[in-house]
């Protein structure tokens, strides 16, 4: 479903992705983990472009993101994305941030869309929400919307790029068991996260980065059994002490 | 102490009202037509593409650095033979009132296209990845997520530069054109009671004025809260 084959971007002269290859195959969760500044978010933008890069190339259900002929936006109307920062749109009511794209990108019809949406609000709990607006909703509430939102374009795959980090820790778990549910409904998923009790729940792979540089790929039990690196062990025991 | 001469205030009254609706005219015209242009220019502006922003950025400066009484007296003295081709005005049409509508119209979006750079500035780089995750376009996402959010900001801003906006209409006084304080002035000059009508039209501008400040204090009230 995604394939990343040794991707390198360069900001100026500074590498910060180098070669990077991994891949997600369908109905596959991998969880992309790593210290600040490893360069995940980077990476994980991209696979629907939001990032450019210098070299390399990545496929998505097929397309090469590079690829001459490939419709951008379309590609992305595939694959969902969710925020650390919720991002959801403001001036729009809950139900208007899960039709517009629907509406505009879809071609659906406004009933269509809102009906959807509101099935997919069920999904996450908040019903009862569809017509509030997005700042009077809690952060945890938000990034569900989000998730939400993200699935209303009926995507192939979805990518997290560190959607709980944000997030009072009261609230974490509302948002993961959302994504856990997702993962086990079959979601073809790339996520990049700290939450390794997550990883551990639903991954198949884990992919450990560090300076823009893909350390490990592994299978997620041998991973947190054998981490082979030094890197990866010394960020395991920092991370797995909270 | 003046004595304001109010019987020839209300005779004189229609045809203040004709110049009003002058007045009117100018502000809605280059409101409409700045504020779509303004958001045009404050996109060429943060566009990516260098030679764009260099067009636009050039505009506004040039704009911003002549005074509007220039603005006005050019685009009447050099430019009405163009305008009416351009435009395909018909003949009967009043050129002066064409010419203001234009000058107006290009001086102000050069002061609305920095305000509105200013509110799509405001409106964090996130909001676009998320319209453009979604698979909008980049000018869907600009229209249905960017500018909305960005012209909600900055509203207390553009109904500020429009109540300059109307004082300065009084401005097409040196192109000839009968707006409000132009045809006070006239009707002053004729029976002799110019300070009376000069006085009276002051207050108008000043009564309309203070009302649209009003709204922006609770717009500001509003947005702040």
């Amino acid at each position: 479903m995604i394939e990343i084959n040794r991707v390198s971007k360069w900001y100026g002269d500074f590498q910060v992705l180098t070669e990077c290859s991994t891949r997600v195959a369908k109905g596959e969760v991998v969880v992309v983990c790593g210290p600040s500044g490893s360069g995940k978010s980077t990476l994980i933008k991209t696979v629907n472009g939001l990032e450019t890069f210098q070299g390399g190339e990545v496929i998505v259900d097929g397309q090469s993101l590079r690829g001459k002929q490939t419709n951008l936006s379309r590609l992305r109307s595939k694959v969902g994305m969710v925020f650390q920062h919720f991002e959801l749109f403001p001036h729009l009511s809950i139900l208007g941030n899960l039709s517009l794209a629907q509406i505009k990108v879809l071609g659906r019809s406004e009933k269509e869309a809102a009906a959807n949406g509101l099935v997919l609000l069920e999904r996450v709990g908040l019903t009862a929400h569809a017509d509030k607006y997005p700042l009077q909703l809690s952060g945890g509430q938000q990034q569900r919307v989000a998730i939400a939102r993200a699935l209303s374009m009926d995507p192939v795959a979805m990518l997290f790029d560190e959607p709980t980090s944000a997030l009072d820790p009261e609230m974490v778990n509302e948002v993961l068991d959302v994504m856990i549910k997702l993962a086990r409904g079959g979601m073809t998923m790339m996520c990049v996260t700290h939450e390794m009790g997550f990883a551990k729940k639903v991954a198949d792979r884990v992919v450990f980065m560090d300076k823009g540089v893909i350390v490990e790929d592994e299978d997620k039990d041998e991973f947190f059994a054998h981490p082979k690196s030094s890197r990866a062990r010394e960020f395991l025991s920092k991370v797995l002490q909270n | 102490m003046i004595q304001i001469s109010w019987h020839d205030i209300l005779s004189a009254l229609p045809a203040l009202w004709r110049g009003a609706i002058v007045s009117l005219q100018i502000t809605l015209v280059a409101l409409i037509v700045g504020i779509i242009l303004g958001c045009l220019l404050a996109l060429l502006r943060l566009s990516s593409s260098k030679p764009l922003a260099m067009v636009a950025t050039a505009y506004v400066t040039i704009f911003r650095s002549i005074p509007l009484v220039m603005v006005l007296l050019w685009f009447y003295l050099i430019a009405p033979q163009f305008l009416k081709a351009l435009l395909h005005l018909p003949p009967n049409i009043d050129v002066r009132l064409a010419s203001a509508f234009v000058a107006f119209s290009l001086f102000e979006a050069a002061y609305y296209a920095e305000i509105i750079r200013a509110g799509i500035q405001s409106v964090g780089r996130g909001q676009l990845n998320a319209g453009l995750a979604l698979g909008l376009s980049y000018l869907q996402t600009v229209q249905f997520v960017i500018l909305p959010q960005a012209i909600r900001v900055v509203t207390p801003l553009l109904v500020t530069q429009a109540i300059i906006l109307l004082q300065d209409t009084s401005l097409v006084y040196v192109i000839g054109l009968a707006d409000f304080f132009r045809m006070a002035v006239n009707i002053g000059d004729r029976d002799g009671t110019t300070i009376d009508m000069i006085l009276f039209v002051g207050a108008c501008y000043f009564a309309v004025c203070g009302i649209l400040s009003a709204i922006v204090k609770l717009l500001q009230a509003k947005t702040s809260r």
